[in-house]
């Protein structure tokens, strides 16, 4: 019994790292300026964390195989060390691994959150609300109109609550359900949320951000790669919670500009 | 076993009568068994509702026979609403964190065997202590009825994040009333936890036994203390972070509901509140609540294990010191909760750093447990084998643990299954394979009656395989993006993950059928089992000088006097390779630790 519970611990260990080993299910494609260095980050945990997993299980495994069910006169066995050797390797392997971890770590947290966007980064104002997500771009004049929460009104189509008619700031915004972004110039995203807590997430743009009520945030990403990808909410947000999603389309700087053209007319 | 040294004796009548007796009992034992028996009622609910949930999330359009009885608008025709379905994820959450988690190796095992475990009668509050027991009783029923209220329970998940949970029900289905009544439960529940915490401190401080100093006290016990300390502060600050939910909702305050919010094209009439205030008072308590659930887990495994390794542990001492790092540090990492809530993005680095260092006391641990299992002479029965599993996932929960420490790597794995699967197996498997450990170990003491051994081996085997094909899928499903706290998988590159949804979803269904198994260990051995002798496992602590089950007051009367560390295996005495705490027997033992 107890040699077999050993055996099943290994293969057990053995193919939970398969599917890693193999990428069997891998992360979606980067395509930003800043996600390799979470995927570094990534790689570098899992590597770590695979192996105290696997040395763990096995080593579980063995003292299991080898010290189960002796005879009752069996000498008991002191461990090399003892304690002290253990607390002592416990501090110097993990605490190094993880002082490494955290250290390094902040390199690609810094490269999104410390920096301030350019200064000829593209301003985009996204909008969450039960359950959609829209865009705002601030047209020709590069500002965007204030915002009137009283006159929202999604059956008049006035998402953001815009005062056109008296807002001169407001008067040539683009609103969209979908979001367009030139390829490598930067967006600096400015995020609203129009009721409860929504969250901004891209996974190929290693970006996820929440939208706090009453709190206006903004974040900063630069994509490298035309397509076209989903943004999907991951903060629990009400019943349509699994359905709010818009996508996001990647274009050349030319497309862009076509694409924003035609908008603009369509407003 | 019986002659435990005595220097007192005061015999105390238990109560007659069946209401005394068996209801509103004082007994801290019988106090122990009901927080175990709503324990058992709550986790089989919580069960079901993760089947129905697993069902819907592998084929979304599934009838489940007989779902429209739990909710006619929930689940027409017997097909899940999304709505619905988030109803229940909520329910399982709550049911499980509050109510079996938190209730079963803290509450149950820590009621039932503190006491004895330092030689006392009794808590030293019977009265607070029973109605800990009755709070915690309503909670759960003031829970149950939101199934029952207009639109049902409350949908915002067990976080309950602001502004959803304070908006009222133009926020959603079971957003009104679900809501206060979620609020309300937890908040009793804390009133419940704050005055058995108050108890299991006083219990240790103070009522220890002549010769039980706080070095002899066994590891249960510890981890007891240990959590007690921290559900005195976690559950202090949750408690009225609900009362604020609830005046937000009856009293037209606005604690977590900032001003322009639009709802419905509805101007909301709040303002002034903040929604993150909630997450901070939240995972204040939430994340010292991992904790209360694994360390009294930790201390059981420490407790079976050292007895079946027949040798003693490496360190006592070391243990003790982890478990009581991991319960300071638990108050300094709960911000990991919110790296990308909007918070200072400053603060998740000051964040992050604690909860990377959290996992050094916790290596340490598993390190003591590893290193005494070397040159061991391990007995493998049903709960050595799940304390053995404890090990296994708790390392399996622990690992994924460096990923979320990390702010960077959290952009990606942030709502994702990825969590789920981390912390369903560190806190939720790891602290219910405790549970399995504590209830095979401690059965024959509580009623007399040994447990089916090849039933419990049986049930073992199922419950380990199956935990892993169930949890660790979700590890690959978080790498691959999959956000959690979805009804369906609709959004394109989601749709290549469906086929490990119903892996797990049959894995799910197996490893829970496999539960009932226990359920008839449980209840066929309580009454049929064979018959126990008062220390069956030869261990050393003091509920295995006590006769089986033990009297009303514990030791007859008496009060046992403790000479010894409390797990000296591995030596030559009178009784074989052990001393027991209570005998004045002197042998060589490797270290008396006063």
């Amino acid at each position: 019994m107890a040699k077999f519970f050993a055996v099943t611990i290994i293969v057990i260990a053995i193919a939970s790292a398969i599917p890693i080993l193999r990428h069997t299910w891998p992360e979606p494609p980067d395509i930003s300026v800043h996600g390799h260095l979470i995927d570094e980050q990534m790689s570098e945990t899992m590597a770590e964390a695979g192996i105290s997993f696997l040395a763990a299980q096995f080593i579980l495994a063995i003292f299991i195989w080898k010290f189960s069910n002796r005879p009752k006169d069996a000498t008991i066995g002191k461990f090399p060390g003892g304690a002290k050797g253990l607390v002592i390797a416990a501090f110097l392997l993990v605490g190094t691994e993880v002082l490494a971890l955290g250290i390094f770590g902040t390199r690609a947290w810094a490269s999104v959150y410390f920096t301030p966007p350019a200064a000829d980064s593209l301003p985009i104002q996204v909008q969450a609300g039960q359950f959609a997500f829209y865009f705002r771009y601030p047209g020709p004049d590069g500002k965007f109109g204030p915002l009137h929460p009283s006159l929202i009104n999604e059956a008049n189509e006035n998402f953001f609550g815009l005062d056109q008619t008296n807002d001169q700031d407001s008067k040539d915004d683009i609103v969209t359900a979908e979001m367009a972004i030139p390829v490598n110039r930067e967006i600096h995203l400015l995020m609203h949320a129009k009721d409860v807590g929504h969250s901004f997430y891209v996974p190929e743009l290693r970006v996820q951000q929440d939208f706090v009520p009453g709190l206006d945030l903004s974040i900063h990403f630069t994509a490298t790669k035309i397509g076209r990808y989903e943004i999907v909410c991951t903060q629990l947000c009400g019943l349509g919670h699994y359905n709010m999603k818009a996508y996001l389309s990647v274009y050349s700087q030319e497309d862009f500009d076509n694409w924003l053209k035609k908008q603009a007319a369509l407003q | 076993m019986h002659d435990v040294s005595a220097h007192a004796a005061q015999h105390h009548a238990p109560p007659q009568g069946f209401i005394r007796k068996h209801v509103f009992s004082l007994d801290h034992k019988v106090i122990g068994k009901q927080y175990y028996g709503l324990a058992l009622v709550a986790v089989f609910v919580g069960m079901v509702l993760s089947w129905i949930m697993r069902l819907h999330l592998g084929w979304t359009n599934l009838a489940i026979p007989g779902l429209h009885l739990l909710s006619k608008t929930g689940a027409p025709g017997d097909i899940m609403t999304p709505e619905y379905y988030l109803q229940l994820m909520t329910m399982h959450g709550t049911i499980m964190v509050f109510f079996v988690l938190t209730t079963a190796p803290f509450a149950a095992f820590g009621n039932y065997f503190l006491p004895i475990q330092v030689g006392a009668e009794d808590m030293p509050f019977p009265r607070f202590n029973m109605m800990s027991f009755w709070v915690t009783f309503t909670a759960f029923i003031v829970l149950m009825a939101s199934f029952f209220v207009g639109d049902g329970p409350t949908l915002g998940g067990w976080t309950q994040y602001a502004p959803l949970n304070a908006v009222g029900s133009v926020g959603g289905p079971g957003q009104g009333r679900g809501v206060v009544l979620w609020a309300a439960s937890i908040a009793i529940f804390c009133v419940g936890q704050l005055l058995g915490s108050l108890n299991f401190i006083t219990t240790t401080l103070d009522l220890r036994v002549k010769g039980m100093s706080l070095m002899r006290l066994p590891l249960t016990a510890w981890g007891w203390f240990i959590t007690s300390c921290m559900g005195l502060t976690a559950f202090a600050v949750l408690m009225p972070a609900c009362i604020l939910v609830i005046l937000d909702h009856v009293a037209g305050t606005s604690f977590f509901v900032p001003s322009n919010l639009v709802i419905n094209d509805q101007l909301q009439p709040h303002s002034g509140g903040s929604t993150l205030l909630w997450q901070h008072l939240f995972w204040f308590f939430g994340h010292p609540e991992v904790y209360i659930a694994i360390v009294p887990g930790m201390g059981i495994v420490s407790h079976v294990l050292v007895t079946n390794m027949r040798r003693p542990l490496l360190s006592h001492r070391v243990i003790i010191a982890c478990m009581g790092s991991i319960a300071i540090l638990s108050y300094m990492v709960y911000g990991h909760h919110m790296f990308v809530s909007g918070m200072n993005p400053f603060s998740s680095l000051a964040f992050s750093f604690p909860t990377l260092i959290i996992t050094i006391p916790a290596t340490i641990i598993v390190l003591m447990w590893v290193g005494s299992l070397y040159g061991s002479r391990l007995r493998i029965n049903t709960a050595s084998l799940f304390a053995l599993g404890f090990i296994s996932m708790f390392v399996s929960g622990g690992v994924s643990g460096f990923f979320l420490a990390q702010p960077s790597i959290d952009i990606m794995l942030h709502a994702t299954y990825f969590v789920v699967g981390h912390f369903h197996m560190v806190m939720a498997v790891a602290a219910i394979f405790g549970i399995f450990s504590g209830t095979y170990f401690w059965f024959p003491k509580m009623t007399g009656r040994m447990m089916n051994e090849t039933l419990g081996k049986i049930h073992f085997w199922l419950s380990f395989v199956g935990a892993y094909c169930i949890f660790m899928p979700f590890h690959y499903l978080g790498i691959a993006a999959n956000v959690r706290r979805y009804q369906a998988f609709v959004d394109d590159y989601l749709q290549p993950l469906i086929p490990v949804h119903k892996f797990i979803t049959v894995a799910a269904i197996a490893t829970g059928i496999a539960q009932f198994i226990f359920l008839y260990n449980l209840i066929h051995s309580r009454y049929w089992g064979k018959t126990a002798p008062d220390n069956p496992w030869e261990a050393t602590s003091l509920e295995w000088s006590t006769p089986t089950p033990p009297p009303f007051d514990n030791f007859g009367g008496k009060h046992p006097v403790v000479y010894h560390d409390p797990y000296q295996y591995g030596l030559k005495s009178s009784t074989g390779d052990y001393v027991m705490q209570a005998s004045p027997e002197q042998v060589a033992t490797e270290h008396d630790e006063k």
